[in-house]
């Protein structure tokens, strides 16, 4: 069994909008499998069902064989799959520290009494998460800027520290909801070099969504490609490139344009 | 391990020295019976601050309730000690009625924090204003406990070392609580509530946690105010009460304990201190209050705190070793 993560038939509708439907796919251990689509094909769609954040309207997602469906956010985190957000959603007001330990916090065992009360247990996790957070910052560089509060980070350390702050649930699988929108060309390829350095350091599976093509055919070992809500395309990156129905959902077909 | 218990020893022993002043000070005669009565309001109130602000500062909610559970902790105490045993020696029935008083607000936070999963803001305030108004009108068509008319002759047992106390008690458990996991995970709601569950934040926990510790706190409080004026009624626990506690957090500072006890002293103080100047004293208090949100939206500490209200946790053997071993390089 390679599949780390699979979807069956899932289907999403909003009221008449059927964001996603009878999407079927699997990504395998250890790859990195990049999602591409015009604007609202689904994609954000597919991560937050995939999140929990929505549940799906039918349809299954199994993740490492157990189906993950309808369960909380929290809870499908727990298990291991981790995910930045398009525009960033850094706790902004809380220090840089802070942000990880939030996502660091869900490994500890204290009880809400234990916690309250400071029980030994509880100071112990507390020494712990303050450790592991610090040692995973200072891995990317932003130990510097622990005490700094998040919002008042440049742009491109936000994108960094929410990546960090998703590594710190030790996910096994990692979902990365456009890491390069906002960034010129030559930060988009230091991103690509970086997330190749991540995948292979944590041993993850990375699933992607991205509109810059280069980095996508760069970094992707095979790439779906959604058009609303539906699979019409996938493959490696080469034959993705050259298939007509990928060309047609991004540029229109021949005679449409004067 | 000796330097942890070290950094322990100096607050704790600070803390009972507070606690034997406390004791004494009421019966060397250095303060009169009103000044004691304040110092004991400040305490109340802080208590009711720190445990208020933890739902709307620490969660960024805003809960106009906080006076029905202190009505609920002050009910249930003071049927303990005037109904149920009267003649029971006040040493063993105090501290038990105030603990039963916190439980019963405490027990009834369960549901609003419940109902607080699928609503918030102005939502969430409207549910709060609702069960305000369900606990007062409760109270009031209860003839067991004196109707609107209320319950009289309770004992005066709120003494200032049992205020202090409690106090201690209140900010200790709330600091422990909001630099903790859970703590965390409540400020995680402040700021983005989906990205908090996204990050394995079970939101739910965080929000029945940070709600029965509120409400446990109101009714402590509400016990100990039932015990120091020795009258209630449902009316002392309106929305004006519950308005004069929300002051003290929005001008203390949100999220901050050193905010909650620096805005319920400053009100409590205040409020005295204009007594002399009649009704003026009703505009005086209001028109800091608009000076400070213009300038201060959070408050005098909002987001802040004291580094000795923050906890201490000595570091682990294995980072010691780590730091050892890295100096030891040097060294060399």
């Amino acid at each position: 069994m390679t599949a780390l993560l699979e979807t069956r038939r899932l289907t999403r509708q909003f009221g008449g909008l059927r964001a996603i439907g009878d999407l079927s796919l699997l990504v395998n251990r250890g790859e990195i499998l990049g999602v591409i689509g015009p604007n609202g094909a689904g994609k954000t769609t597919l991560f937050n069902l995939l999140t929990g954040i929505y549940p799906p309207s039918s349809g299954e997602i199994l993740f490492e064989g157990l189906p993950i469906a309808g369960l909380r956010p929290s809870e499908i985190a727990r298990r291991g799959v981790a995910r930045t957000f398009q525009n960033i959603r850094l706790f902004r007001q809380l220090t840089v520290l802070e942000n990880v330990r939030i996502a660091y916090d869900s490994r500890l065992s204290c009880s809400p009494l234990g916690a309250l009360l400071l029980t030994p247990h509880a100071g112990f996790s507390e020494r712990e998460s303050v450790e592991a957070s610090m040692e995973l910052l200072d891995l990317f560089e932003l130990g510097s800027l622990a005490e700094n509060r998040a919002g008042d980070l440049s742009y491109g350390a936000q994108r960094r520290l929410e990546i960090v702050r998703a590594l710190a649930l030790d996910p096994k699988l990692l979902l990365l909801d456009e890491p390069a929108a906002g960034m010129n060309p030559s930060e988009a390829m230091q991103l690509t070099d970086f997330l190749r350095w991540v995948h292979g350091k944590f041993s993850l599976t990375i699933v992607l969504i991205e509109h810059h093509m280069q980095m996508v055919m760069a970094l992707s070992d095979r790439i779906e490609v959604l058009d609303f809500g539906v699979r019409i395309a996938g493959g490696k990156p080469d034959e993705v490139k050259g298939n007509p129905r990928v060309i047609e959902a991004y540029l229109g077909t021949e005679g449409e344009l004067p | 391990m000796m330097d942890g218990i070290k950094k322990h020893l100096i607050p704790l022993s600070l803390l009972l020295l507070g606690l034997v002043v406390a004791a004494v000070l009421p019966a060397t005669g250095l303060v009169n019976d009103y000044l004691q009565f304040v110092l004991i309001s400040v305490a109340i109130n802080a208590i009711l601050c720190v445990s208020l602000n933890l739902v709307n500062g620490w969660m960024g909610e805003f809960s106009v309730g906080h006076a029905g559970f202190m009505a609920l902790g002050a009910y249930a105490s003071a049927i303990l000690t005037v109904k149920l045993f009267p003649t029971a020696p006040a040493e063993l029935l105090f501290p038990a009625a105030v603990l039963i008083g916190g439980c019963t607000a405490g027990l009834a936070g369960i549901p609003v924090g419940i109902l607080s999963f699928k609503t918030r803001g102005d939502y969430l305030a409207i549910i709060t204003l609702a069960f305000l108004m369900i606990v007062k009108s409760g109270l009031e068509n209860i003839p067991y406990t004196g109707g609107p008319r209320g319950l009289l002759g309770i004992p005066r047992l709120t003494t200032l070392a049992w205020a202090y106390f409690w106090c201690v008690v209140a900010f200790w458990v709330i600091r422990n609580l909001v630099y903790s996991k859970y703590g965390r995970g409540i400020a995680a709601i402040r700021e983005d509530e989906i990205a908090a569950e996204a990050m394995g934040v079970n939101t739910r926990t965080a929000k029945l946690v940070a709600f029965v510790t509120s409400s446990f706190f109101a009714g402590v409080a509400g016990a100990l105010f039932a015990h120091q004026l020795q009258f209630i009624n449902p009316s002392s626990f309106d929305i004006l009460k519950s308005t004069e506690i929300l002051v003290m957090v929005y001008l203390g500072g949100v999220a901050s304990l050193g905010g909650s006890l620096l805005g319920a002293g400053a009100v409590t103080i205040l409020t005295q201190c204009l007594q002399p100047l009649g009704t003026w004293r009703m505009v005086v208090l209001p028109a800091i209050l608009v000076v400070l949100m213009l300038y201060r939206p959070s408050g005098i500490m909002g987001y802040r705190d004291w580094a000795w209200l923050k906890p201490f946790f000595p570091l682990t053997p294995r980072s010691n070793e780590k730091k050892e071993t890295e100096t030891g390089e040097g060294l060399q």
